[in-house]
């Protein structure tokens, strides 16, 4: 089975999404991330172990190449899609308790902003980390943000913008936050954000990349 | 009709600055459709336009860059998307009169072809689309820009090209990697994008947005390096923006942009105007370090 964990783990790595998926050329007609993950699981392997020595791995090794430039957004969204796919198998398991994720983070592209990119890629990268996401979507305002916070206790709260014109909003949104539930700790991101920007504003974390993001995470679960 | 292509062999042109920040300086709100201005603001995107005449711009744009139907439909005017960028061309055509030429903007959809968020038949489709709207309402050319993504690019230029009588100019945005080269998001370096978009049809080619107009020399050098001949326009914004006192400020000022207006000039670049952050002040600036004075 450590083979089979191995090849899901390089699936995740180069977006090996399934069988009938020509993408990427060196992997055509092989299994992919799906039918791997069936294959797995039917062999007897844990789901937690198939999420972490399997997905995690993948992810993890792809968010590292992304930071480094090595690879671009492409790659990560099609890592993200064979690591989404597989996780359909393992969904039940999580539901049922017989596997654990990390823990919850929240994520939201802010109020007055219609952009996702950036925000499905984290979205992406932090599940494939093991974590449970609960993405609230695009233009989110506070009150939503709060009754998120609210249904997951303990949860982190990512907000995301690419406008310079939606970043007062990034500020109210984390004062919002932060005055509804002081403990909640609050990640900032997107093209125009900044580290001194994010002290600014009284958030808790920024990273330029969203490996940064996952690393700060796994820290602080 | 002249073409821009052959103007731009002859001597710097100067094209326009921005468009979305400045209509946000004018009261419109984060979250509001820029597009439905040219129907409901008319008056206040025409003053954008006239601000970019009056300071010698050769060339303007249209306030309709967000303006293809997979955009719009995020603010629910999908159906509108004729309408509109009909209507950001006559404003700008208005503005420019005769002696001005107008430059229909197409941004990105917003989808992404390999996450199959959109075929690429459909893409094609919305291209048409509003390529076609825009030069019924009286644009000169059409500038696709902002692009990552070389398909999605390629798919832009194609279905203006086939669809218009227009010429058509291509911009992609790039970003400085750790290794110092240039990449846009989606992995695409300047010196791949040239041969496909040419073939797609495009005459004209450049980059705009980026992190200020010092960071569009080299991106200017490597698609000079890989054509002699296509004119280069550069859209440079006014460097990266932060933020003070709850808005944000972009850092370049007119005279720091014409500052390096020589350096992009001998790099290569044919046309040259302003993105995000950038005014009719820096514009009447650029303009006046391009002068009557040629450096090629």
């Amino acid at each position: 089975m450590t083979d089979l964990l191995q090849k899901l783990s390089e699936c995740v790595e180069f977006g090996k999404v399934n069988k009938s998926s020509p993408f990427p050329p060196q992997m055509k007609g092989e299994d992919g991330a799906d039918e791997i993950a069936r294959q797995l699981l039917d062999g007897g392997t844990s789901p937690q172990k198939i999420l972490t020595e399997g997905l995690m791995l993948g992810m993890e090794r792809v968010g590292i190449k992304f930071r480094e430039n090595k690879v671009f957004v492409p790659q990560v969204l099609m890592s993200a899609k064979a690591m989404n796919t597989a996780m359909v198998h393992l969904k039940p398991y999580f539901l049922s308790g017989e596997a654990r994720q990390k823990g919850t983070f929240i994520i939201g592209t802010v109020e007055g902003d219609l952009h996702d990119i950036g925000k499905n890629l984290v979205s992406m990268m932090v599940e494939g980390n093991g974590w449970k996401v609960v993405d609230l979507g695009v233009d989110v305002k506070a009150d939503r943000f709060i009754t998120a916070l609210n249904e997951n206790p303990g949860a982190f709260v990512g907000l995301s913008a690419l406008l310079t014109t939606t970043m007062p909003a990034m500020e109210r949104i984390t004062k919002s936050i932060k005055s509804a539930v002081p403990e909640a700790r609050v990640a900032v991101g997107g093209a125009p954000v900044t580290h001194e920007f994010c002290e600014k504003i009284g958030a808790d974390v920024y990273s330029r990349d969203p490996q940064g993001l996952v690393e700060y995470l796994n820290e602080n679960i | 009709m002249r073409k821009i292509s052959e103007l731009a062999g002859s001597r710097i042109l100067v094209s326009d600055g921005a468009w979305g920040t400045f209509l946000h300086q004018k009261g419109l709100q984060p979250g509001g459709c820029p597009e439905l201005w040219n129907v409901t603001h008319r008056g206040i995107v025409l003053d954008v336009a006239r601000s970019y005449v009056a300071v010698g711009a050769d060339m303007i744009e249209t306030n309709s860059f967000g303006g293809s139907r997979l955009k719009l439909e995020k603010y629910g005017l999908g159906e509108r998307a004729a309408e509109l960028n009909r209507t950001a061309a006559e404003i700008s055509r208005e503005a420019a009169g005769d002696g001005v030429l107008v430059l229909g903007s197409v941004g990105p959809t917003g989808k992404m072809l390999i996450m199959e968020e959109a075929s690429p038949e459909e893409m094609y489709e919305v291209f048409r689309e509003q390529a076609m709207a825009l030069e019924a309402g009286g644009a000169d050319a059409i500038v696709v820009e902002t692009m990552t993504d070389l398909d999605e690019a390629v798919l832009a230029v194609r279905a203006a090209r086939e669809n218009t009588r227009l010429e058509v100019i291509c911009t992609m945005t790039f970003d400085k990697l750790i290794t110092a080269e240039y990449r846009t998001m989606m992995g695409i370096s300047p010196s791949d994008m040239v041969q496909p978009l040419l073939d797609a049809g495009a005459t004209i080619l450049g980059t705009n947005c980026g992190n200020g107009i010092a960071g569009m020399i080299p991106v200017v050098e490597e698609i000079r390096k890989c054509n002699r001949d296509i004119p280069i326009l550069v859209h440079a914004n006014a460097g990266i923006p932060y933020y003070r006192d709850g808005r944000t400020v972009f850092p370049e000022g007119p005279e720091e942009m014409a500052s390096h207006v020589k350096a992009l000039i001998k790099a290569g670049a044919n046309i040259i105007g302003g993105c995000c952050g950038t005014t009719p002040e820096h514009i009447a600036r650029i303009k006046q370090a391009v002068g009557g004075g040629r450096w090629l």
